[in-house]
């Protein structure tokens, strides 16, 4: 793999510049230099570049991989409960699938927990893979990385979806090591290219700021982490029928180095906030712990979840786990509603991919105008509590 | 105590803005950093080795202007720093950056711990910490928010859930990524300053520390960017104006399809 400038060709004018996502390129003396330590060979500017003056060589390698069929979806669990995230990658697995004409299979881990193998099927599986013991009650790295290997190994899928949860980040990346196999977080999109047979990955990078579409052309799986909230959620039918594979393996795989000691629970409100469809956020503007009363009154009366700017939560009025933004959590509700943040760059990145955004600050030059759906330049003390009070009219009715 | 710190420097967020007529990044005068994840692990690593005395060697790969991150990590009370800079290294994804790093640390030799960021702000992949302890095989512990206890051959962490957090007891050496709740990091001192200014940065190439050729940069790399473009800007929203009670009327009117 290659990339070069054709110097005969080169004009110096500068598209390539704007176009090159890493700033890797410079025009001196009206040609373009690439400069190798921060070009990424993304190719980006190949098509940018109207003279045909850049050029870059792929090795085209091809391995057969056709070995390798079937969709899967990681199934996480909690508590012997799998998680919604599932079902919404069930959803888009059955869609991919069928355009691939393979399987869709899901993956169920745990202790006793064939239950939710059943709702699997009724969520659109044709085949869960079902491995029950002890080990795998909660979810520990090892135990759950080595027999997913063992899995890969035995069945060859050729696309693994999996939530982008804390859970599930940290399991994929250490399979995907394992086996050899190329993984995309976070992805928004997932499409077939029908011709390729290859799984197009679409997700933002650079906080949001730009999208960029990747392939694993010549390693399987091709595996895809995907947020909460992003694929449509496939609804249960209880006649649908399927097969469960039911695997065991040697007592040493169900090991782990690390020890799972104790979950404590820590949100203050039951709705997790990488979960919910609506979340209310407070920040600086609400001057006091205690006036996080009213995001929380708003928030329950709509059900839900409370959100935080980093400010407020530096301040100690409210726990890290709410806040939004890079360096708290990412998020995408349905309806978004900031009182009294500003918008910093670091927050809008946590939640401008949200549905609905509404903003109330008393600041009209306030940056949270700029994406919002709604914008309310007025006193929160009196909005609040006043979109509260009409949202519990409504809502009784 | 021996503690291997892994950095990734990054462009500054604040800094990265899109130029409304091209829709394109504008990478001018945008400053380099040192990814905001990575610095609260290189105070945890201060902060292990003033509580039980060793060393903190930080280790970046990037190109030659990762010097400077590597500075600023001595600044703040690093001892030794290595950067992997090779133009074989281009392209390289998670899996191909991941075995870059273990195959650097392979090569330091012993170490006790290694601490990563949970995540690099540019990328936002967390896969390259997990990715480093697969490589090694060595336990791993991700988003650790507080270590309770450190011991000669293990340790006990909290793990950040979604809706909680984990105790978790594990083995050393060992990987953990840590996020921001776990501590907050210090200033450069004027002394760390003056240490940085005058540090010796180690540098090794592919070749130094025994990569296999074909599994880094672009070649080793499983995942290929196919297409790069500008997501449509969001539109820019309506003011609603009145009195607050005709606002929260107009919002609730508008919202209330959205609620079930």
């Amino acid at each position: 793999m290659s990339i070069k400038v054709i110097l005969e060709k080169c004009t110096g004018c500068k598209l390539c510049v704007k176009t090159c996502p890493f700033g890797a390129i410079t025009v001196v003396d009206r040609k373009a230099i690439i400069d190798f330590a921060k070009c990424n060979l993304c190719g980006a500017c190949v098509p940018a570049c109207k003279f045909v003056a850049i050029e870059l060589k792929k090795d085209v390698k091809k391995r057969d991989l056709s070995g390798y069929k079937d969709v899967w979806v990681f199934c996480e669990q909690k508590k012997s409960k799998i998680q919604s995230v599932a079902w919404e990658l069930l959803g888009k697995g059955r869609e991919l699938a069928d355009k691939l004409r393979v399987n869709l299979c899901a993956v169920v881990l745990g202790d006793h927990i064939e239950k939710e193998a059943y709702e699997a099927i009724y969520r659109g599986s044709d085949i869960v893979y079902l491995v029950e013991n002890p080990g795998l009650l909660h979810y520990q790295d090892e135990p759950y990385t080595k027999v997913l290997v063992n899995l890969i190994n035995e069945y060859k899928p050729e696309v693994i979806l999996c939530g982008a949860t804390t859970i599930g980040r940290s399991l994929v990346s250490r399979v995907a090591v394992n086996v050899y196999a190329g993984l995309t977080a976070d992805c928004t999109g997932l499409e077939i290219d029908e011709k390729e047979k290859l799984l197009l990955q679409t997700r933002p990078a650079f906080g949001g700021n730009i999208m960029a579409t990747i392939i694993t052309p010549n390693h399987r799986p091709q595996m895809a982490t995907v947020r909460h909230k992003v694929m449509q959620e496939a609804s249960p039918d209880k006649k649908r029928k399927g097969k469960i594979i039911r695997k065991t393996y040697d007592g040493n795989t169900f090991l782990s180095r690390t020890k799972f000691l104790d979950f404590i629970k820590e949100i203050e409100e039951t709705v997790n906030l990488a979960e919910a469809d609506i979340i209310v956020s407070g920040g600086r503007g609400l001057g006091a712990p205690e006036n996080f009363k009213l995001i929380r009154e708003l928030a329950v009366t709509i059900g839900g979840a409370v959100g935080a700017s980093r400010s407020a939560v530096d301040a100690g009025w409210i726990p890290y786990s709410h806040q939004v933004g890079q360096t708290g959590k990412t998020v995408c509700p349905k309806i978004y509603i900031a009182c009294g943040i500003s918008g910093q760059i670091q927050h809008l990145i946590g939640m401008q991919s949200s549905d609905i955004i509404v903003a109330i600050n008393k600041d009209p030059d306030a940056p949270i105008f700029k994406v919002a759906t709604y914008g309310i330049v007025a006193d929160l003390f009196q909005v609040v509590p006043s979109l509260t009070k009409r949202f519990k009219e409504v809502l009784k009715k | 105590m021996n503690i291997i710190v892994c950095i990734k420097q990054v462009p500054n967020t604040t800094d990265v803005r899109m130029d409304p007529k091209t829709n394109t990044l504008i990478r001018e005068g945008v400053e380099s950093v040192i990814n905001p994840f990575d610095t609260y692990a290189i105070e945890e690593g201060v902060l292990l080795k003033e509580r039980f005395g060793g060393k903190v060697t930080v280790i970046s790969m990037g190109p030659p202007q990762a010097e400077n991150a590597l500075r600023e990590a001595i600044s703040l009370g690093c001892d030794e720093t290595i950067l992997i800079s090779d133009r074989a290294l281009a392209g390289g994804d998670t899996w191909a950056t991941s075995y870059t790093l273990s195959m650097a640390i392979k090569k330091v030799g012993s170490f006790d711990i290694i601490i990563c960021g949970k995540q690099a702000s540019d990328g936002d992949t967390a896969q390259v910490g997990p990715g480093i302890s697969a490589h090694l095989d060595i336990p791993q512990v991700t988003y650790v928010k507080k270590i309770e206890e450190m011991g000669k051959d293990k340790a006990k962490m909290e793990r950040l859930m979604e809706d909680g957090y984990e105790i978790v007891e594990t083995p050393l050496p060992c990987v953990i990524t840590v996020v921001k709740e776990i501590n907050s990091p210090r200033l450069p001192s004027l002394k760390g300053k003056m240490r940085a200014k005058n540090a010796t940065i180690v540098k090794w190439g592919v070749k130094d520390i025994g990569c296999d050729l074909h599994s880094v940069g672009l070649e080793g790399s499983p995942t290929r960017v196919v297409k790069i473009f500008t997501p449509p800007p969001r539109k820019s929203g309506e003011i609603l104006q009145g009195e607050v009670s005709d606002i929260s009327k107009k919002l609730v009117d508008l919202l209330k399809t959205e609620l079930h």
